[in-house]
């Protein structure tokens, strides 16, 4: 027996973001609007998933939940080891800080600099002085090829360079999983090929997990897994209801 | 120490939010100044008029103070007999006693000819009166009939009195309608209830106001012998004597001075309501201009709540927010309300100072006005949905 619960924790630990029978409703009574219905999912170490659908499927909620922003209603949903269903808010905070993420419209403070900004990152990071984290913000643009732009603002930097410092931000904490939604919709071809490919090489790196909402079919070749959502349910690239 | 600072250090996030746009930032800083000076103004007038009222008060020389119980402030004093003053002398530990008549005259600018009401003090000058060493000099001419000794600081409504004086020119003019003679010159200075004041001999004062009965006097000071206690000599005389005075110690006759202006009549309630709608529009000026940051910046504060950043967190960069306008905001205001008060103290004489105890109350003032407004506008954070931003 005690054999088999070890085995049952050790294929858990293997699984970034593990989901069961998860549904999610907007509003009350009559205007009560299921959005997830009974979705299952397991998303591995080091994994990079995409999750494609039309508008309005439910995609967006799905990485709110899988982010620790929502409350979750109903179903299992297991992130880092961390129940969801019934978390208190102060455990989903903590849970937060181990999840990077990556905005469409990368919402970088206007009044930091591309350094600073990433130190927002670096600065959740418990027992480093000030330079410390200061050098780890400086590493990471200098990963993201932006070490000559540390001093700019956001104002001056451009579409591309603005995704990259976002990008840089959210691998700075050191996460475990990574959220990113449409990261690539508001640039050109190449820089979104180059976003995702710097993505991809960096997450691996680190062994962490990215969960990637988008529309854009130019990366799809990049995916470990490529998942489909329609009408609040996942189903695999080749149409199959997970 | 060093490592731990360091450790601790973060990037001076309230001080970017605030200084990002600078025109907002200079009028908010202009808005809470302007708050400032207006408190500052208000509670210097206040404390003018409570310390004025009592210049003439703390520069008396005596311990003890004996005044009739019918008496409300230095502007309605009511007599009461001598005989009482000079009772006081039976008890060992008093040295010496002055009486001392006090009123109202009518003073007659000698340039003009206009008169003016002046508060008249009349004293032996044999006795002592004010601590002033260099007064029983001058209070010896007044041993000559009709002679009086002119307050300078009095305001230049009586006339070019010093200036007169000064130049050896025979300063003569009339009180109460009788002639009297500037003898000399004293340091008083006027009060919202005397614009002038002057000091003369109880004869030539029985002489101007001869309604008053000559065994009668309005203030009795009694000086005790060294190291006697005036709390208790105090407690020892109000219990001997009749009740028709009432015994005083210096600090108890200022205080009692100060409280006819402050509980009896509206000026101190106005100056405290003036300082407190500085209070109110402050708190105003910097609600609104922290309310709006906050606003503007929801979405960054959402993608921080989103990093992990914990609320309280953010609630503690919207207060150093206002801890830092309290500081920016302060300093113009100390700095104008110290030109202010020197302009006022120039052109009206009145004892408006920059004192310690003025000086933290309006940055206590100023610093919950900020802190309160911040923890108002804190309660826009909520909203902060970082589910929102994606």
């Amino acid at each position: 027996m005690v054999k088999a619960n070890k085995s049952k924790n050790n294929v858990k630990n293997l699984k970034t973001v593990s989901i069961n029978n998860l549904s999610h409703f907007y509003g009350k009574n009559e205007n009560k609007k299921q959005v997830l219905n009974d979705v299952n999912l397991n998303i591995d170490k080091g994994e990079l998933v995409l999750l494609k659908g039309p508008s309005g499927c439910g995609k967006t909620t799905l990485l709110t939940l899988i982010g620790a922003l929502r409350t979750c209603q109903s179903g299992e949903l297991v992130v880092l080891n961390n129940q969801l269903n019934g978390a208190s808010r102060k455990t989903r905070q903590i849970l937060r800080r181990s999840i990077g993420m990556i905005f469409q419209g990368h919402n970088l403070l206007r009044c930091l600099t591309a350094e600073q900004n990433v130190q927002m990152g670096a600065d959740l990071i418990k027992g480093l002085t000030y330079l410390q984290r200061r050098e780890i913000a400086r590493n990471w643009l200098s990963a993201v090829g932006l070490e000559e732009h540390h001093k700019k603002l956001p104002n001056d930097l451009s579409g591309g360079q603005k995704q990259r410092v976002a990008i840089a931000r959210a691998l700075s904490a050191n996460p475990k999983l990574l959220l990113a939604d449409e990261p690539t919709s508001a640039l050109d071809s190449v820089t979104g090929r180059e976003i995702v490919t710097l993505l991809r090489k960096l997450a691996k790196e680190q062994n962490c997990s990215v969960l990637m909402v988008t529309h854009d079919p130019r990366i799809s070749d990049m995916a470990d897994r490529i998942l489909n959502m329609e009408d609040g349910k996942i189903y695999s690239a080749h149409s199959e209801l997970i | 120490m060093i490592f731990s600072f360091l450790k601790f250090r973060k990037i001076p996030l309230a001080w970017l939010l605030l200084t990002r746009q600078p025109l907002r930032l200079a009028v908010a800083i202009a808005g809470i100044s302007f708050a400032g000076i207006l408190m500052f103004m208000q509670l210097g007038f206040r404390d003018g008029l409570f310390d004025t009222s009592v210049t003439i008060h703390k520069l008396l020389d005596a311990d003890l103070v004996l005044i009739s119980p019918r008496s409300k402030s230095s502007i309605s004093m009511s007599g009461f007999p001598k005989r009482r003053l000079i009772q006081t002398l039976a008890v060992e530990d008093v040295e010496k006693t002055t009486p001392v008549n006090l009123n109202y005259l009518l003073w007659r600018n000698p340039e003009n000819l206009k008169t003016r009401s002046i508060l008249a003090l009349g004293f032996n000058p044999s006795d002592s009166l004010l601590l002033d060493e260099g007064f029983s000099k001058k209070a010896y001419k007044l041993r000559n009939p009709s002679r009086v000794l002119f307050d300078k600081l009095s305001r230049p409504e009586f006339g070019p009195i010093e200036e007169w004086f000064l130049s050896d020119k025979k300063v003569e003019t009339e009180v109460a309608g009788k002639r009297v003679i500037v003898e000399g010159l004293v340091e008083l200075g006027p009060s919202f209830g005397a614009d002038g004041n002057l000091i003369t001999s109880r004869e030539t004062f029985l002489r101007l106001f001869p309604a008053n009965p000559p065994g009668s006097i309005e203030i009795g000071l009694v000086k005790l012998k060294k190291g006697s206690d005036p709390e208790l000599i105090s407690r020892i005389l109000n219990n001997s004597l009749p009740n028709d005075v009432r015994i005083l110690t210096k600090n108890q006759f200022i205080e009692f001075e100060k409280n006819y202006w402050k509980n009896s009549t509206a000026i101190g309630f106005i100056f405290s309501l003036g300082a407190l709608m500085g209070f109110v529009v402050g708190c105003v000026v910097v609600y609104q201009i922290l309310y709006s940051d906050v606003t503007d910046h929801l979405p960054e504060y959402a993608t921080l709540l989103a990093m992990g950043y914990r609320l309280k967190s953010l609630f503690f960069v919207v207060a150093r927010e206002g801890f830092l306008l309290a500081l920016f905001g302060y300093l113009p205001a100390y700095f104008s309300g110290q030109i202010l008060y020197s302009v006022i103290r120039n052109s009206t004489k009145l004892p408006i100072i920059m004192d310690a105890d003025k000086t933290i109350l309006i940055f206590v003032l100023v610093l919950v006005m900020c802190m309160g407004s911040a923890a108002v506008a804190m309660r826009k954070l909520v909203d902060a949905d970082p589910a929102e931003i994606f």
